[in-house]
């Protein structure tokens, strides 16, 4: 939950975005955002604070990369999801034999 | 059973997510299980321990329907939406709008079907008001942490599936 609050952010998101390329410093996403660099802090915050981010100081930058775990997480929730549908579908797979030996049946007998 | 085909979960664009999946039979009959409210109540009830308790379609443009879906007493979900394009054998088109309404506005479904040697290749497209509003169905519906919001949470799979 606090994943996605965290990432339900349109800012936020497009930072994760950028970290799955690798670590990058503050300074880097301030520059390629287009945002201003109190943002881009802010939002890095939350994002450190749902578990999405770990930053370590080198020399006098920040550098901050993604930490896989939750979003792990989180794909395996979607999997979860996905195989609900999936479940739908191998049902309409059911329904549909059966319409379709209907037809043939009666298509022996009329039509 | 046998499974016609894998399920594909895509991201059209920022506001869409789109779902493809083959089916072994002609496209009208695929078209019939998913208008005819008898038929769908069948198989569209998410998990197994779900029931599509109220299955309600005014097939016609500017048509309503409307969906119930029921776990227990206390656990329902209701969505109810209105019919824009209804050509069969291979387009249907209608609203979206779930009773707690976690995707900020009304949402767009778009079936489209489109048939191949005997097989039908279904491709179910949910279109959102903006960006925000699917962020915000994605917020939500993990919160509620109800199997039967699979539909808004499966763009979810935004990044981390589609880009592999």
């Amino acid at each position: 939950m606090e994943t996605l609050q965290a990432l339900a952010e349109p800012n936020r998101f497009q930072i994760v975005e950028l970290l799955r390329d690798g670590p990058r410093s503050v300074g880097d996403m301030v520059h390629r955002l287009g945002l201003r660099q109190p943002q881009v802090s802010k939002h890095l915050r939350v994002l450190s604070d749902a578990g999405l981010v770990d930053v370590r100081v080198d020399a006098q930058r920040r550098i901050y990369a993604l930490r896989p775990a939750p979003l792990k997480e989180l794909e395996a929730w979607i999997e979860r999801y996905r195989r609900v549908w999936e479940a739908n579908f191998q049902r309409l797979d059911g329904v549909l034999a059966e319409l379709q030996a209907k037809e043939k049946k009666r298509g022996r007998t009329k039509r | 059973m046998k499974n016609s085909g894998a399920l594909k979960v895509t991201t059209p664009s920022e506001r869409e997510i789109a779902m493809t999946r083959v089916f072994d039979a002609p496209r009208r009959l695929v078209f019939e299980a998913w208008t005819k409210p008898e038929l769908v109540q069948r198989w569209l009830y998410g998990p197994d321990d779900w029931r599509l308790a109220v299955c309600e379609m005014d097939l016609r443009v500017g048509g309503a329907l409307r969906f119930v879906w029921r776990h227990s007493a206390e656990q329902s979900m209701g969505m109810s939406g209105v019919f824009r394009e209804i050509a069969p054998p291979d387009r249907l088109v209608f609203s979206e709008l779930w009773d707690e309404d976690w995707t900020g506005g009304e949402a767009l479904n778009t079936i489209i079907l489109t048939e191949h040697a005997g097989k039908t290749t279904l491709t179910q497209t949910v279109r959102y008001s903006s960006r925000a509003a699917r962020d915000g169905a994605l917020k939500t519906g993990m919160e509620d942490g109800v199997a039967v919001s699979y539909d808004r949470l499966a763009e979810l799979l935004t990044p981390w599936k589609s880009q592999s």
